[in-house]
């Protein structure tokens, strides 16, 4: 009787367990935790701050709109026109560039991403880390490279505010096999920049932030609304469960 | 007033005036309020219910998220994110689709495993076994014609893998795959075809596959978990001694059922819609890009284990057509399930424990099958997916044997647990 209950039980519990199984990491260094909070509007100002001031020379953010964002963000049309739109002409435009994706591709290698959607495919700790994960390399066209994407065509923006860091190599490594790429085991911050690294990873974390909320900028409201879904649905199953209570009564 | 078949006066007014022109009145009757359920069904017999709210979802919201997609390569990606953005309730919408394309397969899955458990598909039941195969083989046409629409890197590189396997039969593979795209390569040709068929073309076979497989369940009338026919004891007025009425009883379960399923859909796609990235791919949130393939590609997560047995076998002769075969083979062999089960008992309740061992390894097969093909084809999952296709299709192939062996428990006449 107990392989009765037991089998289509472990059935379902394996079956239900599937989609939720996590899959493999795709590699690459184990990244920094964002710890960024997608509630706090402070920080998604600051960090819309930050992305028109440095990101959106060169990366268009085409599925945001202005006006939408400074809702979203608690800012007026006249503050969003003041602090944040220096390209488009309206306030229902999306976030175009100045950079044309040719002249990308001449000056960099490549034509740098757009970032709407760039957390949603790469998830927070990663942009954290990459935007931290700068160091000097002096074999790259831009002299820095970077321990999260290495080989990265984007020059390091920030390094007026972070400084520049260097690589402290992993010592064994050289000795076993001289072709193979050294280990890197910490970075450094060699000439300090006009932030603090406390600062620094704040500032950082703002950006993130912003990043994510770009990603789906519906987020909040979304889960907020699931709430209020949950709660109906638990009492509508609540009534649906004395319904049938009551008609099986009838049923021997 | 209308006198109808059966010689019973239909009423007056609209709802005669239909009845003498249409059998309304008399289709309500044999499928609802006068169809007859066993009494002793138990919660393993509501995804069937379950599968056709999903389906009715999906019909819905895919005719919401049509109005504002664009079926082409250069705008399709950007028109994704408009319905995500710019739509009113777009974003709702989209994740409703989403998410019921893995809930369409978990409550299918589930409804399936039902019917091996109580050998739902045993005679008389072998058309309505078919016709639900066969609506599983539509989701899966309809689930692969979908992803491509998105028109993100891994939908594209998805399809660039599945269309390729048709590349592998010899001789006319080249041909074939080449009439599959309308192309060289997946392009805009494809993704409106893609859409063409999985907007008009599946759907419409879908729906009536599955009208097809409820007539032939309420022609039969529906099993239970003590795979008795409940049609064999009926008392004066015809009506089965252990059987309910669909409506309301079946109706008020179903409704319940539906709660709970929803609570757990809901809490889906309101806080977790792309689950981790299994629901919802992160290399998918990137334009389909031809010049650069994804880092790992999988199919999403209800293909894998048919995925993970095309990868597990070997190319030989010069060829990789075997995986193709072995892969549809799984899918095929599922059709002659009514045949190959030559148990004396149709439910697991009165079956001997090399039955259940049996049910238990072909579940624990088909878990690990969709996990490894999760995951990178290294390690240990090539090893793990070749065990378990062997055990996959052991449970099948061995089955006109193993399901003859061992001893029985007496099944009774009537049904034995009550409702609940």
């Amino acid at each position: 009787m107990l392989t009765d209950k037991l089998a289509p039980a472990l059935a379902t519990v394996a079956l239900l367990a599937a989609p939720f199984a996590t899959r493999a990491a795709e590699g690459g260094p184990s990244l920094p935790h964002a710890g960024n909070d997608i509630r706090d509007r402070a920080s998604l100002q600051r960090g819309a701050r930050n992305f028109m001031n440095y990101c959106s020379g060169c990366h268009s953010a085409q599925f945001v709109r202005y006006n939408r964002m400074a809702a979203d963000l608690g800012l007026t049309e006249a503050e969003l026109t003041a602090n944040l739109m220096f390209t488009a002409e309206r306030s229902s435009d999306t976030i175009k560039s100045a950079l044309a994706a040719d002249d990308g591709r001449k000056w960099f290698g490549n034509a740098p991403p757009d970032l709407s959607l760039i957390a949603r495919r790469h998830g927070t700790d990663y942009l954290y880390g990459f935007l931290k994960g700068f160091y000097a390399d002096p074999s790259r066209p831009t002299g820095v490279n970077n321990t999260v994407l290495p080989g990265t065509a984007m020059p390091h923006v920030l390094a007026d505010l972070q400084g520049l860091q260097t690589a402290v190599y992993a010592t064994h490594a050289a000795a076993e096999d001289a072709a193979a790429t050294p280990e890197i085991e910490k970075l450094e911050l060699a000439t300090p920049g006009a932030l603090s690294a406390e600062k620094y990873d704040s500032f950082v974390r703002d950006t993130v932030n912003f990043l994510e909320y770009i990603g789906e900028p519906v987020q909040v409201k979304r889960r907020d609304l699931g709430v209020w879904v949950m709660l109906f649905l638990l009492v509508f199953t609540g009534f649906a469960y004395l319904l049938k209570r009551e008609y099986f009564r009838d049923i021997h | 007033m209308a006198n109808q078949n059966d010689g019973t006066i239909a009423g007056g007014g609209l709802w005669g005036w239909i009845n003498a022109r249409f059998p309304l009145d008399k289709m309500l009757k044999q499928h609802v309020t006068e169809y007859y359920a066993p009494k002793n069904i138990n919660a393993w017999y509501l995804f069937g219910s379950l599968s056709l709210v999903v389906l009715a979802m999906q019909l819905v919201t895919g005719i919401y998220l049509t109005m504002s997609y664009k079926p082409a390569a250069t705008e399709a990606f950007a028109s994704v994110e408009y319905i995500m953005r710019d739509v009113d309730w777009g974003w709702l919408i989209r994740y409703l689709h989403s998410t019921g394309a893995s809930a369409f397969f978990i409550v299918v899955y589930l409804h399936m495993f039902r019917g091996l458990m109580y050998g739902s598909y045993r005679a008389p039941r072998e058309l309505i076994w078919i016709f639900g195969m066969l609506i599983y083989l539509a989701l899966m046409a309809e689930g692969f014609f979908g992803y491509l629409l998105p028109w993100g890197n891994m939908s594209y590189w998805g399809a660039q893998v599945i269309v390729s396997l048709f590349g592998t039969i010899p001789v006319i593979g080249d041909t074939l795959s080449e009439w599959i795209r309308g192309d060289y390569f997946i392009s805009d040709i494809t993704l409106n075809r893609f859409f063409a068929l999985h907007v008009v073309a599946i759907p419409l076979i879908m729906v009536f596959l599955v009208v097809a497989h409820l007539l032939a369940l309420h022609e039969v009338g529906s099993g239970n978990p003590d795979g008795v026919e409940i049609k064999k004891y009926k008392d004066a007025n015809g009506v089965p001694l252990d059987g309910m009425k669909f409506h309301p009883y079946c109706t008020v379960e179903d409704i319940l059922a539906l709660g709970v399923f929803l609570l757990i859909f809901c809490g889906v796609v309101f806080f977790a819609p792309a689950l981790g990235g299994v629901f919802l791919e992160p290399p998918n949130f990137e334009i389909a890009n031809p010049m650069q393939t994804p880092p790992h590609i999988a199919p999403v997560w209800y293909y894998t284990p048919f995925y993970a047995m095309l990868r597990a076998v070997p190319s030989f002769l010069g060829t990789q057509v075997w995986g193709v075969l072995v892969m549809f083979g799984a899918i095929l062999i599922m059709f002659f399930l009514p045949w190959l089960d030559r148990s004396p008992v149709k439910s697991i309740r009165y079956k001997g424990w090399i039955a259940k061992v049996a049910l238990a390894l072909f579940a624990v097969s088909f878990v690990v099958l969709a996990y490894c093909g999760m995951q990178p084809p290294s390690g240990i999952f090539p090893l793990l997916a070749r065990i378990f296709t062997i055990v996959y299709f052991a449970f099948f192939l061995l089955m006109p044997w193993w399901s003859r062996m061992g001893s029985f428990k007496p099944v009774p006449d009537r049904v034995t647990s009550n409702a609940h």
